[in-house]
């Protein structure tokens, strides 16, 4: 019971603390930074064996749900808090190095942390408004964290991302005043009990749209991707991860998984829709990686792709196609966040993101150079990585609901993925070196430790898979297969 | 009816400012409005012509005719979020404008698509 408040407080607290130490010890930040990250990532997984059968409700300041807010955490909240803490935990360790050619890190800790924060508080939260406000401190943390670097590129990605990220957030504030001006409540439990009650109004079906387009400007789906293969390549490398890693899909993915099923219940019209952006995304976004490049600008458009499978897996609405998308929201934190972290390496070390400029470095850099395959097969989908398995459910889950051409495009572009990711092996790592990269060494031992930490869990993840799935996955997607009912839950009846 | 057929004016003029015009500052002053328009719908949401401040004095009686206090709070939060993106929006503006010496965002584009 007592546990849920820290996922939000022990970041909360430690954002503010780090800027107060650091006048003292500048090199408190690491420190700082780091217990933090690993105490949430410790919370989460001693809150594993905490929710089987039901999940815990904490009431906010003693108030009851519908009046009070209410934090829940079940299966749905627990797979996407572990997946944000470990990705979190990485980043920080790799950033005591990295981030050290720039001034002010207590900034970046600090930026970090509450982008933590806001992270999961959207995850836990039970309440639309409350969300809102933790959607926005997550938000407003990473645009600046977009911005650290504040040279050209940087600064215009900032720009461009905070604008269009800025108005889905109106959007989605607008969907929650019409949700109260109706239905006289914020409560996410009460919400899907008095639509049910208020039945098929033509506002409900506006808010529905309203929300699902803020949340996929937030997830970055096709057409509504614009921002992202600008904003994730400029950011710096943890963040970068973090940002693909698990921002996308908190801010994006879990809220609509979360809104959809469990608040609206899942309409075909809405379920066709994911299908639709889901299957334009994983073509489309496939095929501009290819043409890319630069190796962080792949990588984020090998982001959309790859969410683009979990929202078809969403779409499919079987428990299969769901099983799989959530577990693909596992397999893509870590997988994408270790490819953004090796990129990060190649800059530190190699200094340049432009794959021509690079080769060979496989013998200079052997560590970064085997952490980026296993990440890179990972996101392919080969065994026995664990991408393999969730893409395979997700293809699955297509299958049984009867949609073989969907099923047998999902095959074609995850070769089209391997490919790609070939492109960058090829170009950076294979081959011979060049004259001017000689003097490459590989990057401080921190960095090193973090991809490591990531290429193992994609390895274990994938070997240990049917315990994760039995642990972590199946919950999450009882959640989603039970929809309405999560107002019960909730409110204990 | 009128005030809400306001909100929905300015939210169409916000959006028109943000997606039509290349100058920076003015892409900020239409999410400004953008946002106003959504605060401004928010709190008409509660509102109650004629309706009294809730403040209950007597215990057992509620108040008769009161307006709605929730979205005002609402409200309250949405205005300081939306000072801290407006800080930062501004904040960055500025900073390109050091780098390129102009708000034109035709002018300030290195990024491709």
């Amino acid at each position: 019971m007592m546990v849920v408040p820290l996922f939000v407080a022990i970041p909360l607290g430690l954002a503010f603390l780090i800027p107060l130490v650091s006048k003292f010890w500048r090199r408190a930040g690491d420190l700082v930074a780091n217990l933090g990250t690993g105490a949430v990532l410790c919370l989460a997984l001693y809150s594993i064996p905490l929710i089987s059968g039901r999940p815990i409700v904490y009431s906010m300041g003693g108030w009851r749900p519908p009046l009070g807010i209410v934090l829940v955490l079940d299966g749905l909240s627990l797979l996407v808090l572990v997946c944000v803490s470990v990705v979190s935990f990485a980043c920080s360790i790799y950033s005591i190095s990295y981030m050290a050619k720039f001034t002010s890190k207590w900034k970046f800790y600090t930026l970090f942390m509450l982008m933590v924060t806001g992270l999961n508080g959207v995850v836990l939260t039970g309440d639309i408004f409350n969300m809102y406000v933790f959607f926005e401190i997550a938000a407003i943390a990473s645009y600046a964290l977009v911005a650290f670097g504040t040279e050209h590129e940087e600064l215009e990605a900032a720009f461009k991302y905070m604008v269009l990220g800025s108005v889905a957030s109106v959007a989605i504030l607008f969907s929650i005043a019409l949700l109260y001006a109706k239905l006289g409540t914020l409560n996410l439990a009460d919400l899907s009990i008095r639509m049910g009650e208020a039945g098929d109004l033509r506002i409900l079906a506006f808010t529905g749209a309203l929300l699902l387009t803020g949340f996929s400007v937030k997830a970055a789906l096709i057409p509504f991707h614009s921002w992202l293969p600008d904003a994730h390549p400029s950011a710096p490398a943890p963040i970068s991860a973090m940002l693909s890693g698990v921002f996308i899909k908190v801010l994006g993915l879990y809220a609509i998984s979360r809104i959809f099923f469990n608040v609206f219940g899942m309409k075909p019209v809405y379920s066709n829709l994911l299908i639709f952006f889901g299957v334009i995304s994983i073509v489309v976004a496939g095929l501009l990686a290819l043409r890319q490049s630069d190796v962080k600008r792949l990588l984020a458009y090998s982001s959309i792709s790859q969410i683009g499978y979990i929202a078809l897996g969403l779409g499919t609405g079987s428990p299969l196609g769901i099983l799989g998308a959530l577990f693909h929201i596992l397999s893509h934190s870590t997988g994408k966040a270790l490819l953004f972290l090796t990129s990060g390496s190649l800059v530190y070390s190699a200094g340049t993101r432009d794959l021509n400029k690079m080769g060979g470095l496989q013998e200079r850099m052997p560590v970064t150079a085997a952490s980026f395959t296993a990440g890179a097969l990972s996101i392919a989908g080969v065994p026995p990585f664990h991408g393999f398995f969730s893409k395979l459910l997700i293809i699955m889950g297509l299958w049984q609901s009867g949609r073989y051409a969907l099923a047998a495009l999902a095959i074609v572009m995850s070769v089209l993925t391997l490919s790609y990711m070939l492109k960058v092996e090829k170009g950076a790592f294979f081959g011979k070196i060049r004259e001017e990269l000689k003097g490459v060494k590989e990057s401080p031992a921190t960095m090193l430790i973090s991809m490591i930490l990531l290429a193992a869990l994609c390895l274990g993840i994938g070997i240990c898979f049917p315990w994760v799935v039995k642990l972590l996955i199946e919950p999450a997607r009882d959640v989603l297969l039970r929809g309405l009912e999560y107002s019960h839950t909730v409110f204990g009846t | 009816m009128s005030v809400y057929t306001a909100c929905i004016v300015l939210i169409a003029i916000g959006l028109y400012c943000i997606v039509v015009k290349r100058n920076l500052v003015k892409i900020i002053i239409g999410f400004a409005i953008l946002e106003y328009a959504v605060n401004l719908f928010l709190a008409v949401v509660g509102y109650r012509k004629l309706g009294l401040a809730p403040i209950v004095i007597d215990k057992s009686q509620p108040v008769p005719f009161s307006v709605d206090p929730l979205p005002q709070a609402l409200v309250l939060t949405a205005i300081v979020i939306g000072l801290g993106v407006m800080a930062l929006m501004i904040a960055i503006a500025y900073r390109l404008y050091e780098k390129y010496g102009t708000f034109d965002v035709a002018q300030i584009r290195r990024l491709r698509g």
